[in-house]
């Protein structure tokens, strides 16, 4: 595979239609050259993983301002390895207190962002902690 | 005065009028004789100046600037049309604005008690947040509101729940305002029926439903039915609520959630007064005269950082607000030509990083909205970068309003920055960029057709990423964020919703579900169903379900039925 470029799904779960955040993030990464797939609002755990898989996506950038992360972020990784993705990369962003920050890890988040993270830290994490396979393929 | 055209007032001469400045010779010399040798020795710390919202800022205004200016057209005396200066004579010489707290979460019962509390502390009105899968039309026990229940606000699935919120509540004596929007007619019938239930009367109550769809699909996304259905919820609420509940807003059309999307100040106050044109044409065309229904029309703005723009922008409001009714309209009553507001501090200006500092910036906002003249508002607490707020959070945020309204001396005189230079030249230039807006708008064919091309979502997101960006090139300083950073955390304690509440509205619902009259709620329903397909106002079907104790979630999946559900289509 010659030349991929970085694919991203920007999804919003939950009943949240708070979409600033997701909708500049999803222009950011666009901007910064990766391919990027957003799902609109609203989307269930199970229409995600879906979409990743179909997408075939490097990585997932969750966005969650309400509340319910503890509840659909633990499912999205159940379904994430489930479905054979667990090389995929999960990144989620919102209004996560510091407390929830282990156990969403645990639960098999890559790195979580936090109200100040600025578009340009996020494009990093993504560029440097891509799958090798796909990172080096590129190369 | 100019004659009223389709596009907005005065706009034909406001646009012959050269907003350039014509400097004095006294100001040519000043330039050259005073400003340039001090330029020369210690320059501007910027080429240029800007607002919040980027608009230019100028170093200094003087009369030039306001060339133009007449005080009986742009400012009149308070209580005097356009209202530049307030909508009463005397303003808060008479009764300072309205402290209303925003509060919401967990149980009916946890709500309720914050509500007598803040009753106790002083608060003149109150205000109720409700969960997600209320807003969103689902009951506690929907599969979707797993995880959300009670979270953002506090869960009403039926009459029961907001029986048990109300209790023990003096309605005929406090105002009631009610942040619900794509199930506002359900959640209002509610209120009415629990009301009557105590005695209250329709026509003594008052209060707010904030009902206003049309911001939804603009920036807040939490609509459930397409845009033309749910305007007619919206004006079925409006006609009967001018007949049957007269002393209710029956919508707060709202800028809030507009500017908190990221749009300019410009854009809130065009895109929200271009939803208040929206909804009084839709209404109008029922049949019902513009003074029957426009005096009840109220409105929401946002409180940003940027002290001079806000005001500008409370200023500017009223006075096209006041055309648009009288020109635009033909409204005769002058209560129709009234833009009244509430006003919340800028939630997306809080920051996670330093949270006391949120505290100076709630201060500064509230200080806009005052001297913008507002009729109430809700000033945001210190920890709500992080969640809603706790008890001790939110009685901090009401002293500083207390202590605005009793210390500070602002309330004394109306209007205190009328005739300042920059202010005055602030608000023309906000009217005339809002006119230019609702000309836009206009040839797209209104509001509800500019927001089915996505026009105003468009503008907004744009609005928004510039404002990311430079906020990460350093062109704009978040204090704490992207300057003045520390290391040393300062933990905040937080309000943490347990799923207990999760549990304790379901077990209820579950009860409700088996002891109601079932057959009535099933006929209710159908009736509800079979209106709905005709166009009858819909508000007496709905009541006659939330008597029988019919969920939101059962109202609304009829009414899905029937309308049909909305998803934003992808806008390039």
């Amino acid at each position: 595979m010659a030349d991929r470029r970085i694919r991203v799904l920007v999804a919003k779960p939950g009943l949240d239609g708070h979409d600033r955040g997701a909708k500049i993030i999803a222009r950011a990464l666009r901007d910064a050259g990766m391919e990027v797939i957003y799902t609109g609002l609203r989307q269930t755990p199970e229409a995600i993983v879906t979409a990743a898989l179909q997408e075939d996506v490097d990585a997932i950038g969750i966005s969650i301002l309400s509340g319910a992360h503890n509840t659909i972020v633990p499912r999205i990784t159940e379904l994430m390895r489930a479905q054979g993705l667990a090389g995929v990369l999960l990144l989620v962003g919102g209004i996560i207190p510091d407390e929830d920050i282990a156990s969403l890890k645990k639960a098999g988040v890559n790195e979580v962002f936090q109200p100040g993270a600025s578009t340009q830290e996020i494009i990093d994490y993504i560029r440097s902690h891509v799958r090798r396979a796909t990172a080096t393929e590129t190369k | 005065m100019s004659k009223g055209n389709r596009a907005g007032i005065d706009l034909e001469t406001r646009k012959l009028k050269s907003p350039e400045r014509r400097p004095s010779e006294a100001a040519i010399r000043w330039e050259r004789d005073t400003l340039t040798p001090s330029l020369e020795k210690s320059p501007e710390r910027r080429n240029s100046f800007t607002s919040l919202s980027g608009a230019p800022v100028e170093r200094l205004y003087t009369p030039a600037d306001l060339a133009e200016f007449d005080y009986a057209r742009d400012l009149a005396d308070p209580g005097e049309f356009p209202f530049t200066r307030g909508i009463h004579r005397t303003m808060y010489r008479g009764r300072t604005w309205t402290m209303r707290q925003f509060a919401g979460f967990g149980t009916p019962e946890d709500t309720n008690r914050r509500l007598h509390y803040l009753l106790k502390q002083g608060q003149t009105g109150l205000s109720i947040a409700f969960d997600l899968p209320t807003l969103m039309g689902y009951d506690s026990d929907h599969p979707l509101a797993e995880g959300e229940v009670g979270k953002c606000g506090v869960a009403v699935s039926s009459l029961a729940d907001m029986e048990t919120l109300l209790a023990g509540l003096p309605l005929e004596q406090v105002t009631t305002s009610m942040t619900i929007n794509s199930p506002a007619a359900m959640i209002w019938a509610m209120y009415l029926v629990a009301g009557q239930k105590n005695g209250a009367d329709w026509k003594k109550i008052s209060g707010t439903t904030q009902n206003d769809i049309l911001k939804e699909y603009i920036a807040q996304k939490e609509y459930i039915f397409p845009p033309r259905p749910s305007m007619r919820l919206v004006v079925d609420t409006i006609t009967f609520g001018a007949r049957e509940v007269p002393r209710w807003n029956p919508i707060s059309i709202s800028g809030y959630h507009i500017r908190e999307a990221g749009s300019t100040a410009v854009q809130e106050l065009a895109f929200t007064l271009r939803d208040g044109i929206e909804y009084v044409e839709w209404v109008v065309r029922t049949g019902m005269d513009v003074d029957e229904f426009a005096p009840r029309l109220s409105f929401f703005f946002n409180a940003h950082n940027d002290l001079f723009e806000e005001i500008a922008k409370y200023r500017a409001a009223r006075k096209i607000w006041a055309r648009v009714m009288r020109e635009r309209f033909g409204a005769e009553n002058p209560r129709s030509w009234l833009c009244r507001f509430h006003t919340q501090t800028a939630g997306c200006s809080l920051t996670a990083q330093q949270p006391y500092n949120n505290v100076i910036r709630t201060t500064i906002q509230a200080l806009a909205a005052v001297l913008g003249g507002t009729q109430s508002l809700h000033t945001n607490s210190l920890d709500e970068a992080w969640a809603l707020p706790t008890e001790q959070a939110v009685t901090l945020a009401l002293r500083t309003q207390q202590v605005l309204a009793h210390e500070t001396g602002l309330v004394n005189t109306v209007d205190p920055l009328a005739g300042s230079y920059f202010v005055e030249k602030l608000t023309l230039d906000t009217e005339r960029a809002c006119y230019e807006y609702f000309d836009k708008i206009d040839a797209l064919g209104g509001m509800v057709a500019a927001i089915e091309r996505g026009y105003p979502q468009k503008e907004i997101h744009d609005a928004a990423y510039a404002y990311q960006q430079a906020v990460e090139r350093g062109e704009r300083i978040i204090v704490g964020v992207n300057e003045f950073v520390s290391e040393e955390k300062h933990p905040i304690e937080i309000l943490v919703i347990d799923e207990n509440v999760a549990r304790r509205q379901l077990q209820k619902l579950a009860d409700l579900r088996e002891s109601r009259d079932n057959a009535r709620v099933q006929s209710a329903l159908a009736a509800l169903a079979s209106a709905a397909g005709t166009e009858q106002n819909l508000m007496p079907y709905i009541l006659e379900s939330v008597r029988a104790y019919a969920t939101v979630g059962e109202m609304c999946d009829v009414l899905r039925g029937v309308f049909g559900t909305y998803e934003e289509p992808a806008f390039r």
